[in-house]
């Protein structure tokens, strides 16, 4: 069995972090698995934690009055889920259900900002890394608010 | 090719795909269909109603297959042109994918909506040669499930290819993906160097694929696009289809990234 240190090198989304910095990581990080419709995140609970899927999809999601839970996205293998761990008051703004049987690298965002507090070198790449996936998140967003596959007016 | 003057073509059959798209098998009156490459486009001529460019969506022996979304009169006319009916046809026309250099590579086949139509003889074509490629992978993305094109067929190619879907905006029933197609891309299992990439679809999603493709370590010209511009005379004269110095009618529509990223950039254009 790898070692969570092993497992972090892996990740592509945790790839360009120094390899000290990864281990530093590993004292705040578990292997958790979620069976399909368990939840790893709760709309608008406590976002102590953050993911990374190591197999598996997990749907971001909110509740609708009269509609139920609506899917925003689908994560899947090593994407990074939530972020709100990182900005007051730590509340998750979304609910994240596996739809597979998810198993992830869980990372413990108190004891993270502890770290990054304590050092500011693996707070500033950490805070990168996030941004990245941030950025990536905001393009897909606003693609999709551009509502690209829907008829031309005016077409010939 | 029947550049000129449209031949005369019959509706032998009219399927919708969605709720205004539709596939129309044409068949010429003399039996012998122009020879369509993959990629390639025709001037579909509805008599009364006037002429529009439309991709080959399949080719049949003895047939032309065209999938036509219904976005103005003319392909309005064409939608509702009824089985049985004339029409004439121009082409082909441009230039295709580049299916002979894609042999001994992987592929990765991007559609988003009715881009899949201009793809799906290029995924006929691997399905059928599969032994001359490596691995291929067709991600499509599209706006909701009930708006994805050839379902029936998409699930026939999993046999032969990997196919992943994606869609904008789940309905009830849904369990696949959820967001743009460009997330695909930058999940896929791909080798970069050994990759060719092909994408039709809408041009921010075919500039946001051809990112993440090169963030993914894809060569520029392993990239092809096919262009949508307003094409007229199909010949490149009459420059309606101008992207800069190219004619898309002509030099595309397919064309390498490395050809057109900066033209791409430039909004009057």
């Amino acid at each position: 069995m790898q070692s969570l240190e092993a497992l972090l090198g892996e990740a592509s989304a945790l790839r360009s972090l120094p390899a000290a910095h990864r281990a530093t990581m590993v004292g705040c990080a578990r292997l958790r698995v979620f069976e399909a419709g368990a939840m790893l995140l709760t709309e608008s609970g406590p976002a102590e934690e953050f993911f990374l899927i190591r197999r598996g999809r997990v749907a971001i999601e909110t509740a609708v009055p009269a509609r139920g839970a609506m899917t925003l996205e689908t994560l899947g293998d090593g994407e990074l889920v939530g972020w709100s761990w990182l900005v007051p008051p730590y509340r998750s703004a979304f609910g994240a259900r596996a739809v597979d049987v998810a198993h992830v690298i869980a990372f413990d965002g108190a004891c993270l900002r502890d770290k990054c507090e304590s050092d500011p070198a693996l707070g500033y790449d950490l805070l990168k890394v996030v941004a990245t996936t941030f950025v990536r998140r905001l393009e897909d967003t606003r693609m999709r608010l551009l509502d690209l596959y829907a008829g031309v007016p005016g077409g010939g | 090719m029947a550049a000129d003057l449209p031949l005369s073509c019959r509706v032998a059959e009219r399927r919708r795909e969605t709720g205004d798209t539709w596939t129309l098998r044409l068949e010429p009156a003399d039996g012998r269909p122009p020879p369509f490459a993959p990629g390639q486009f025709a001037m579909l001529y509805v008599f009364g109603a006037g002429e529009v460019p439309i991709s080959i969506s399949a080719i049949p022996d003895g047939a032309l297959v065209h999938t036509v979304r219904a976005v103005g009169p003319t392909t309005r006319a064409l939608c509702d042109t009824a089985e049985g009916a004339g029409l004439g046809l121009r082409g082909p026309f441009g230039r295709g994918w580049p299916l002979e250099r894609a042999e001994d590579h992987d592929v990765v086949v991007v559609a988003g909506g009715l881009g899949l139509a201009p793809l799906r003889p290029v995924i006929h074509a691997l399905v059928a040669r599969r032994e001359r490629f490596g691995r291929v992978a067709l991600l499509y993305g599209g706006r909701s499930p009930s708006e994805l094109l050839f379902r029936d067929e998409l699930e026939t190619w999993r046999a032969a290819i990997d196919v992943e879907l994606t869609v904008d905006a789940p309905e009830p029933g849904w369990d696949g993906e959820v967001g743009v197609v460009t997330r695909l891309i930058r999940r896929a299992d791909l080798d970069p160097a050994r990759t060719i990439a092909m994408a039709c679809g809408p041009e921010v999603m075919m500039r946001f694929a051809a990112m993440a493709l090169r963030e993914r370590g894809v060569s520029a010209t392993d990239i092809w696009l096919s262009l949508e511009r307003s094409m007229k005379c199909a010949t490149g004269h009459c420059g309606h289809c101008q992207l800069g110095p190219l004619f898309v009618c002509r030099d595309g529509p397919v064309v390498s990234h490395d050809a057109v990223e900066r033209l791409m950039a430039v909004p009057e254009l």
